[in-house]
């Protein structure tokens, strides 16, 4: 535990005292609130909830902006060589993984917490649902650390960031792409039969059951389900351990 | 402290390190040498357990390095090759996490960090960013966060790389008093640094262990060792070496001059008489002969010498 704290203390550190954490919540918080005022409609929308006029559009920018804070994290460490000095201290990988991780999950919370704007205006403009917005935001961070887990995972591999970022983008955009509302509705509504009708259904099972849009989706409706929680949870630990398995192979 | 046992790495088809065995005690300070890519740095860096073994294991005070890492690597200070640091940090702050790291926390770390700081020579930049300091500070600093938990066990893979002649000699001073109480393995291209410092040194080349031994032991392997340096005049230069030749404890004779009334040469020894004796040989045949001995001088053998022997025998 204690050497979590450190090695997440440091993190933090090289995140707020250098310009990134401050670039990744201004770029965040501008793309956020335009969306939500411009395309979210979110002035003439009739009800006061928020699902679809500003959690809705998360995925769609943690696909990038996780990648942007997750990509130093192993990345850093292989080309500067300093992960022989914290992998030759007396803690263990995972240790300096969950550090990290958190790390850059604290970047996003402080993102998130500086929406309070929008909150403060649906109070003010209707009566909103308190647990909706609540596992909105849960929602959100969930998606937000699941693609801050792949792209630390991407870091592992790789000593160049603008490679891991590319590569992360990909992957986060083709997690978010599959759960799409409109790639769902045309899976639906293909016309197939006998084997290929299996095919299709297989694809929208798999479709709907890996994405971070779906799962993350129904938090925004303000639906906990336990499959949700269990995705999330699922899919954060195993990009974690397969970070640890890499980083320890490529020693190897 | 040190145990290594036939400890093998393999890289894909090359084999850096191949079944390397050796122990050092406390007390000791051992010399890693070896031409480049020879496996010095593999080896320390899987001694220190930044990369497993192939084959083979390494104990550190007792604690298998695979098996009790923490342990192991807790009784460790490491001093990487290109000695790498967080760029972000400064001196005092990369410190203090490390020490932090090490256990250390409260007033204990700032009497450690202020102490490595200290010994380091680090007082005048310890608030300065570390990617704006220079090669030479970058290497101190690593070196001082390798030293900032007292460790038992200290690996320094080539400390005074990249340091002036000053600072080259205050770090070997700082691993001459370190070694008394602790078990030092440092690696090094420097030669004089061997005799200075090593209480013993191995020579690695292609991954194997090719000499292990004090350097004055080390020294006497060299071809040259033992011979010895004669000017002699009184008679032709072939009559003297003739007589030289038939010296009892002398093998060969090696001519450098040889003139109407000169021999300048060396003359080598028996395997069993690199001590005084082939030179107080000399001394006599020329007392005896009346012949003028302007020069009588063993020699003691070289390490670089001893060095290019052994590394270019290997390759043969
Ligand atoms: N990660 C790696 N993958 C493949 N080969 C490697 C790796 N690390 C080292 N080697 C190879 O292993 C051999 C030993 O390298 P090592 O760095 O231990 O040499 P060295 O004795 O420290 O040399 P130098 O004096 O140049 O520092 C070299 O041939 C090197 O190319
Ligand atoms: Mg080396």
């Amino acid at each position: 535990m204690k050497n979590i704290w450190v090695v997440f203390k440091r993190e933090v550190q090289a995140y707020f005292l250098t310009p990134l954490a401050y670039v990744f919540i201004f770029i965040f918080l501008i793309l956020s609130m335009s969306l939500c005022f411009v395309f979210g409609r979110f002035l003439e929308g009739e009800d006061a909830s928020l699902d679809y006029t500003f959690f809705q559009f998360h995925p769609w920018l943690f696909m990038v902006l996780g990648p942007a804070i997750g990509m130093r994290l192993w990345s850093e460490e292989n080309r500067e060589g300093t992960i022989e000095l914290l992998l030759t201290m007396p803690i263990s990988t995972w240790q300096a993984i969950i550090g990290k991780f958190l790390a850059a999950c604290l970047v996003l919370v402080s993102a998130l917490a500086m929406t309070f704007p929008v909150i403060l205006t649906v109070n003010y403009l209707g009566d909103p649902d308190g647990g909706k917005i609540f596992s909105g935001y849960l929602g959100s961070l969930l998606v937000g650390s699941a693609s801050i887990a792949l792209t630390c995972l991407v870091s592992a591999f790789t000593r160049s960031q603008v490679i891991c970022l590319v590569v992360s983008v990909v992957l986060c955009f083709f997690l978010v792409l599959i759960g799409s509302p409109q790639l769902l509705e045309f899976l639906r509504n293909i016309p197939a039969t006998g084997l290929l009708e299996t095919l299709r259904l297989a694809a929208l099972e798999i479709a709907d059951g890996f994405s971070l849009m779906s799962h993350g989706g129904r938090l925004f409706g303000g639906v906990l389900r336990l499959d949700t929680a269990v995705f999330f949870a699922a899919f954060i630990s195993f990009c974690l351990y397969a970070t640890s398995v890499v980083i320890r192979s490529k020693r190897a | 402290m040190i145990e290594v046992i036939r400890l093998s790495k393999q890289f894909g088809p090359k084999l850096a390190v191949d079944n390397i065995s050796f122990s050092v005690a406390k007390g000791e300070v051992l010399g890693f040498l070896g031409p480049n890519g020879a496996g010095k740095s593999t080896t320390m860096r899987m001694i220190t357990g930044f990369i497993p073994p192939t084959r083979g294991t390494v104990t550190v005070g007792g604690h298998d390095i695979q098996k009790a890492p923490i342990q192991a690597k807790a009784k460790i200070g490491y001093l990487p090759e290109n000695a790498p640091l967080y760029s972000d940090m400064t001196v005092e702050s990369f410190l203090r996490f490390t020490a932090e790291l090490r256990g250390i926390t409260g007033a204990a770390q700032k009497s450690a960090v202020n102490k490595a700081i200290e010994i380091c020579f680090l007082e005048k930049v310890a608030r300065q960013s570390l990617d704006t300091l220079s090669k030479g500070f970058r290497h101190r600093t690593c070196l001082a966060q390798s030293i900032v938990h007292d460790p038992e066990v200290l690996i320094l893979d080539e400390p005074t790389d990249g340091l002036d002649p000053n600072q080259k000699q205050e770090v070997r001073n700082l691993i001459r008093r370190l070694g008394a109480t602790k078990t030092v393995i440092f690696s090094t291209h420097i030669l004089e640094e061997v005799e200075a410092v090593c209480s013993r040194a191995i020579i690695i080349d292609q991954g194997k262990v090719v000499a292990d031994g004090t350097p004055d032991e080390l020294k006497r392997r060299a071809s040259r060792a033992g011979a010895v340096k004669v000017r002699i005049r009184g008679l032709a230069g072939s009559g003297i070496l003739s007589e030289l030749e038939k010296l009892p404890h002398a093998v060969s004779v090696e001519t450098i001059e040889s003139g109407d009334s000169l021999f300048v040469g060396r003359v080598f020894p028996k395997k069993s008489a690199i001590d005084g004796t082939l030179a107080g040989e000399i001394y006599q045949f020329a007392a005896g002969r009346q012949l003028q001995l302007q020069e009588l001088a063993v020699d003691e053998g070289r390490l670089d010498e001893m060095f290019r022997e052994i590394t270019v025998q290997v390759r043969s």
